[in-house]
């Protein structure tokens, strides 16, 4: 256990507990490297970006124009809305000065002197318990002496976890993605150049800092390195968050680690990586967990958010249910999604209504597919992720509710 | 310059040009809603998709810049399904109320469905349901139904009038268009946004449910409004009458010229053209003998006026020109009075209350020609015409558009002019108190019903062409002063404004070297420091 490695003392959240436990020694070895250096061993990691897209994290530093004059902004995503998904809640409450402690070295690695970090509106306690251990880190002057971290609140709006619709949020503008070109490495957060990071992510560097690329790359596979948190949620006797080596499968994670399936007991489905992940049935989840394992199995390991389904869950509810929540949650800036997650949304209700048609179904699929690949964000690329899978993979189950 | 094909043609443009300008340049047009040249990329239609080579997928146009050696496709099935994807995207919660929409007949939606929709509907749930028939501010009404949520309202009031009073609210399939607390669409630009609103969302409080458009006829102009003279497109409704209680001009739309407004007009201009069918027209001469007033044939109202230029030493005529007239209106005066030995003439009048004035379009100066009266040599001492009027040097004083008594000069001193004079002439479209005192009116066509030219405060002379008929027996101020000239003896009377311009050209040295065909349809400058003819 890497980043949950104190989460059972009661006092984790305190820098005396933090510092017990070989706290900010990583801060005082990443002082004396260079920036490249501590991107370089990044990189060498094989960490990749725990929020959702996966993406090599050292690389995504290495976008940052170089000899760029102006300031640089690391902004950490704390908005965790991904459905399914609670393992930053965990470490902002449970261990919030290895944030603090990644913010330096990830601040250090792309010469930035101000990071904002972005919690979601909801999250209250994970918010007072990370303030203040931001206080006591300027208190004990971690902070303060060249780096600076504004603490911002969001207002529980889902696509404020996209990074640039953080960022606009964080700008104080409504919480719509920007356009792509520009990338905010280039031009993010009020027009600088900026990283956007997930806590997670970042709560890994003072390990790699630590104990040194190789160690991190070895606990995985050859594509990503490390553990991850997973959260299991839905029909398993221990839900919660488990931290694996990302080479664990899914039945792993499930039978060893949550406690297997309750509800009638047998397995039905399994979203593996938050609602936007493709659907697996009960015979898919021989499946490593890291990101290319899951790429490979037509879904993703997103923000790593699982979800067990036994038989006697409805597919075509959960999926209503999904639908729902990605017409409520639709920005509203580009037409594809905002238009069409409100339509899907209504044929779902109406199948689950009994109302349902059977065009119903080749419409929903049509329509997610027109409608993929053509937004501003991946918002709906997400969205198309369950419409597509569960009525693909559970279409009998569909077809059944239409013919009644 | 990067160098690029577009569906297999070479073209180069300029560096930083996006896909749907390059696209434009190769001929071809890319559909789009939200971009606008005149505003911010905001990529939120999504219906600019085109193919680029290598890419895995189509790339919206607005938001792509060209690149050397790129191959960019517009028509690729890929492409044209995305399209058609889109287009039922934007329409499934439409109201395809068109048959009572004002948009219909030059909607966007319309057109680019019969080009590139043509789908069969699957959208059968009941459709959101949004506020209908919202006034925003005096001139523009909203149905959110009808809106496509393309931004360009909102970015037009962030971007160019800085006043921001519009937003969009909520989130997903129940955003809507509308005000921030507080706040009224009431800036002095605010019809733009109905020109710009790609469909039936915005409509113009003036113009909504007077006609269809597919009755209206066009004819190029400009704007009389004030000194910028913006450039604009006169619709007229000839062909249903009886619609909009008769009202013949229907609307006037901006037209782009990128030298003087753009693609943006204020709504003073806009809405400014009111005068053109009121009830206050002059519609035929008329003489008044104390009291009495009595219609008169133009052969007459000549008559008298030639009579009278010819009867009094030119020291006894004063003449106020208008700079509202235009530059062949100017030209023809000018010929009168030289012929006459005139020398009392200005054109300006002061004001009660100086005009408004901004960084964007709007001119102080409310008179479309203040530059063409003074290079045509009228700008004289207004003060002193009235001045010789007051003191009873003058038997004759003749008026073009002014009321006298709407400017700064006392009421009490203008009222001793026209009494003191035997023969007050008034020239004008419409009625005002200054007519009411004159012993002839000549009734003149408004700029609409007519040809001529004005000049900017800049220097540029640009065209207004005729797009009705005069109202009554009114005539073109060139027109009724060349009968005039006719009258004493001049030659035979021109029957063409370009008769004027040409006479201008040759004669005031600033409009040498213009013509009608070289100022074409956005005009051309007058010659720098040229001084105005003697």
């Amino acid at each position: 256990m890497i980043l949950t490695r104190n989460f059972a003392r009661s006092d984790a959240h305190t820098l005396r507990a933090y510092r017990e436990t070989g706290g900010y020694q990583a801060w005082a070895k990443a002082q004396a490297m260079e920036p490249a250096a501590i991107q370089e061993e990044v990189k060498r990691s094989n960490l990749r970006g725990l929020g959702g897209a996966g993406f090599p994290t050292g690389t995504k530093w290495s976008f940052i124009p170089k000899n760029h004059a102006g300031p640089v902004y690391l902004v950490i995503n704390a908005d965790e809305g991904e459905p399914g998904t609670f393992k930053d809640r965990y470490l902002l409450e449970r261990d919030p000065h290895a944030l603090v402690e990644g913010m330096l070295i990830a601040a250090r690695a792309i010469r930035s002197a101000t990071a904002f970090v972005y919690i979601r509106g909801e999250y209250v306690e994970p918010w007072r318990r990370f303030s203040a251990a931001v206080g006591e880190a300027y208190e004990a002057q971690y902070l303060g002496r060249g780096f600076d971290i504004v603490v911002h609140r969001g207002a529980g709006a889902y696509i404020c976890g996209e990074e640039t619709g953080l960022i606009s949020s964080l700008e104080g503008k409504k919480g719509w993605p920007k356009l792509k070109p520009p990338f905010p490495a280039i031009k993010g957060a009020f027009g600088a150049p900026t990283i956007v990071n997930n806590v997670e992510t970042i709560c890994h560097l003072p390990h790699i800092v630590n104990r040194g690329a190789e160690w991190f790359a070895a606990l995985g596979t050859t594509t990503q390195g490390g553990t991850r948190m997973y959260s299991v949620s839905g029909r398993v006797a221990r839900p919660g968050v488990y931290e694996a080596p990302v080479s664990i499968t899914l039945r792993q994670l499930i039978y060893e680690r949550a406690g297997g399936v309750t509800g009638n007991g047998r397995l039905k489905a399994v979203v593996p990586g938050g609602s936007s992940a493709a659907i697996l049935t009960a015979d898919e989840i021989d499946v490593t967990m890291d990101v290319d394992g899951l790429r490979n199995a037509g879904t993703m390991a997103g923000s790593a958010g699982v979800i067990v389904m036994d038989e006697t869950v409805s597919i075509p509810e959960a999926l209503m249910v999904v639908a729902r929540f990605y017409a409520h949650e639709s920005c509203g800036q580009c037409t594809p999604c905002r238009e069409s997650t409100g339509w899907i949304y209504k044929m779902t209700r109406r199948i689950v209504e009994g109302r349902g048609r059977k065009d119903d179904l080749d419409t929903i699929l049509d329509v997610a597919k027109r409608g993929a690949g053509t937004t501003i964000c991946a918002f709906y690329d997400g969205a198309v992720g369950p419409y597509i899978s569960y009525i693909e993979k559970f279409r009998g189950e569909f077809e059944a509710m239409v013919r009644r | 310059m990067p160098r690029l094909t577009v569906n297999g043609q070479a073209i180069e443009v300029p560096a930083g040009t996006n896909l749907i300008e390059a696209a434009r340049v190769a001929g071809v047009e890319v559909p789009h809603y939200c971009y606008h040249p005149g505003l911010s990329i905001a990529g939120q239609c999504r219906l600019c998709m085109v193919d680029i080579e290598k890419a895995p997928r189509p790339t919206i146009a607005c938001n792509t810049v060209a690149a050397d050696g790129m191959v960019v496709s517009t028509e690729t099935d890929r492409v044209r399904e995305t399209r058609k994807s889109i287009m039922e995207f934007h329409l499934i919660n439409h109201p395809l109320d068109c048959p009572v929409c004002d948009q219909a007949g030059e909607c966007w939606l319309q057109i680019y469905y019969m080009k590139h929709g043509l789908y069969d509907p699957r959208m059968t749930d009941e459709k959101v349901h949004k506020p209908k028939a919202v006034p925003l501010g005096p001139h523009v009404i909203l149905d959110a139904e009808r809106c496509i949520l393309c931004s360009r309202c909102v970015r037009f009031c962030d971007e160019i009038t800085g006043t921001g009073e519009l937003g969009i609210f909520e989130r997903g399939d129940l955003s809507e268009i509308g005000l921030f607390p507080g706040k009224e669409l009431d800036n002095k630009y605010s019809g733009n946004v109905v020109d710009i609103c790609p469909v039936g969302a915005l409509t113009d409080r003036d113009f909504r449910f007077q006609v269809r458009v597919w009755y209206l006829e066009t004819a190029t102009s400009v704007c009389p409004g004030c000194a910028r003279g913006c450039n604009l497109e006169v619709h007229v409704n000839r062909r249903r009458p009886h619609h909009a209680e008769g009202r013949r001009v229907a609307r006037l739309k901006p037209r782009f010229n990128a030298d003087v407004n753009r693609w943006w007009i204020c709504d003073a201009g806009r809405y400014g053209f009111g005068f053109v069918d009121a009830n206050d027209r002059l519609l035929v001469p008329t003489r008044r003998e104390g009291e009495t007033t009595s219609e008169a044939t133009w052969d007459e109202a000549i008559a008298a006026v030639a009579g009278a230029l010819r009867r009094l030493s030119p020291d006894e005529v004063g003449v106020i020109a208008s700079p509202r007239m235009s530059n062949e209106d100017l030209a023809a005066l000018r010929r009168l009075l030289d012929i006459c030995g005139v020398q009392r003439i200005a054109a300006g009048v002061p004001v009660r209350a100086p005009g408004d004035q901004d960084d964007i379009l709007i001119r102080a100066d409310k008179n479309p020609n203040s530059l063409g009266a003074e290079l045509v040599g009228l700008n004289g001492d207004a003060r002193a015409v009235l001045g010789a009027a007051r003191s009873r040097r003058l038997k004759c004083l003749w008026i073009f558009e002014h009321d006298l008594l709407a400017s700064a000069w006392p009421d009490a001193e203008v009222l001793e002019a026209l009494n003191a004079v035997e023969m007050v002439i008034f020239t004008g479209t419409n009625a005002n108190r200054t007519s009411g005192r004159a012993h002839w009116v000549l009734p003149a066509a408004a700029w609409v019903e007519r040809d001529g030219t004005y000049t900017n405060f800049e220097g540029r002379v640009q065209r207004f062409r005729q797009a009705v008929e005069p109202l009554g027996q009114a005539l073109a101020a060139w027109d009724m002063l060349g009968r005039i000239l006719a009258a004493l003896g001049e030659a035979p009377a021109a029957t063409r404004a370009e008769h004027w311009f040409r006479r201008l050209a040759a004669t005031v040295p600033a409009f040498a070297g213009l013509s009608y065909q070289s100022l074409g349809d956005t005009g051309r400058m007058v010659a720098r420091g040229v001084s105005a003819s003697s």
